[in-house]
């Protein structure tokens, strides 16, 4: 088993003396190359956190975050596309970072639209596109990145039920095209274990694991078929319990 | 793959409802709709006067110095055939937009450090707005005892007006960076210089140019000050017209400048105003695609 990704011990401490809040305590993941892995949980559970620092944005208290020198790229809840550029522009800026020369950005820039079905819509402005589009441009631009681990932070949390499923079928198919790593949180439970091959529970203020549910993979899933149903009602009575506990 | 034509057929079906507002054959209409306005404004304007003219209200009956629109516009008319007038607006322009480049210069690069360096910001940035609330005219005094009855004491009042409403765009625009899009610029490895270039900068753009037309609002102002108490011996301008009309007791004339200086302030508000138009439909900051 090879790790892409290997929290050890990870705590996140935001401010100082008594109005510290300890947002992530000492949590351990390993999640291993191709890999699909979702993180749930309630509110306050830090899971934004933990990808900030997955993705280098956020420096952990303590604790290690090793990539293992792997490419990560990360997807927000928003799309976070440049406004005032075109959508081709926006994911030819990911790899300009890197100096790809011009004429090869481009190329890719029309390859990834069009793998996420936008090719006719590379010279649109963001404000040109549904909620949908966007999302998918975001994904192609975090794709242009050439990472070998996706992080995806409620990537399709704003949008209708609709594109989302339609969003999730693409999202399996591109990562099993890529041989993707994709750490991915979410608080909807069907979601995660629709996509995952494996669903992490992260407990509530302060985050850590405590629970795992592996999905098995038996051919392409629904989110509306029996199996997905099943396991995530046990996931959903276990993060209920969770959250009884602080209730209590 | 039903996926991929499930997908293709929802990006239509969202779009339609998007574009079905925008045709492009509005042209004439949209155009009465920018004109009538200002028509109308202009009429109420000539009314008010030709009011006030035909009252006893102003109590010059013998028509000394009140003068009706028409004989002030066919004044005006005349002062348009002559050279003078020619001279005059070109030289106050030059005025203009040699102070409005130093202003533009100035502010753009003291918005930019203060932005960037956080002491600079402490000190400086309350600086700027003081100067904001410091009407320019009075800098007058000050300039014209530092450089004497020169262009330069007209200049440097005219920096000062401008210079911090531009710098503040600035600052404000990097101020009002998304934070969400420096965080996706940073994971996309864009760094030092290039996160300046590539989001920083345009992302302030809105505010940078929000910055622009106030402080060529600034400057404008301030340059007319200057024009009327800075008198520079052999110069003609705007300024130099006006006042040899208040001298002359000549209402007329100076009524012909103002509206000069007037329609000038409104033509170049307007390529602003238009820039910022552009600007805020590029990015979907406008309500509707009008």
């Amino acid at each position: 088993m090879t790790a892409a990704v290997k929290l050890t011990e990870v705590s996140k401490v935001y401010g100082r003396g008594p109005a510290a809040l300890l947002a992530v305590d000492r949590l351990s993941l390993t999640v291993r190359r191709g890999e699909f892995v979702c993180l749930i949980g309630a509110s306050g559970c830090g899971k934004s956190t933990l990808l900030g620092m997955v993705a280098g944005l956020d420096t952990p208290t303590s604790g290690q975050v090793d990539t293992g020198g792997h490419r990560v790229s990360i997807m927000f809840q928003e799309p976070a596309l440049f406004p005032w550029l075109t959508a081709r522009k926006n994911v030819e800026l990911a790899m300009r970072a890197r100096k790809v020369p011009k004429k090869e950005r481009q190329r890719r820039a029309i390859e990834l639209l069009a793998s996420v079905h936008l090719a006719e819509f590379a010279d649109q402005r963001p404000h040109e596109l549904s909620g949908g589009m966007r999302q998918r441009v975001a994904l192609a631009r975090a794709l242009a990145h050439e990472a070998d681990v996706l992080l995806m932070d409620e990537p399709f949390g704003a949008l209708d039920a609709m594109t989302r499923d339609l969003l999730h079928d693409e999202l399996d198919r591109i990562c099993s095209e890529r041989s993707l790593t994709v750490l991915f949180v979410t608080h909807n439970v069907r979601e995660a274990v629709r996509l995952g091959d494996r669903v992490v529970v992260l407990s509530s203020r302060p985050g850590t694991v405590i629970d795992e549910y592996q999905v098995p993979r038996s051919g392409p899933r629904r989110i509306d078929s029996v199996q997905v149903a099943e396991l995530a009602s046990t996931v959903t009575d276990r993060m209920r319990e969770e959250m009884s506990r602080h209730g209590s | 793959m039903a996926v991929n034509t499930a997908i293709t057929g929802l990006d239509t079906l969202e779009l339609a409802r998007q574009q079905a507002g925008s045709k492009s054959a509005e042209l004439a209409r949209k155009a009465w709709k920018a004109t009538w306005p200002k028509l109308l404004a202009i009429a109420i304007v000539l009314a008010a006067w030709q009011l006030f003219y035909g009252s006893d209200f102003h109590g010059d009956t013998a028509d000394h110095f009140v003068k009706s629109p028409a004989s002030t516009l066919t004044d005006l008319s005349d002062q348009l055939k002559h050279a003078q007038l020619w001279q005059a607006i070109g030289s106050t322009l030059q005025t203009a937009i040699a102070g409005y480049l130093l202003a533009l210069l100035i502010g753009s690069v003291v918005g930019a450090l203060v932005s960037r360096i956080p002491p600079l910001r402490a000190a400086v940035g309350s600086i700027i707005s003081g100067l904001q609330t410091m009407p320019s005219i009075a800098w007058f005094p000050f300039a014209i005892i530092l450089f004497g009855d020169n262009e330069s004491a007209i200049l440097f009042v005219m920096v000062l007006g401008a210079a911090p409403s531009i710098a503040n765009g600035l600052i404000t625009g990097v101020d009002y960076t998304p934070p969400l899009l420096l965080r996706a610029g940073k994971t996309m490895g864009l760094r030092g210089l290039a996160l300046y270039r590539y989001l920083i900068l345009p992302a302030s753009l809105p505010a940078y140019v929000a910055g622009l037309k106030q402080g060529w609002a600034f400057a404008w102002r301030s340059l007319m000050a200057g024009e009327l108490l800075v008198i520079i011996v052999g110069h003609l301008s705007l300024g130099v017209l006006l006042n040899t009309a208040q001298q002359n007791q000549d209402l007329s004339g100076a009524i012909s400048i103002m509206i000069v200086i007037l329609v000038i302030g409104i033509l170049v508000d307007m390529i602003f105003s238009k820039a910022d138009l552009a600007v805020r439909r590029r990015r979907g900051l406008l309500d509707s695609p009008a």
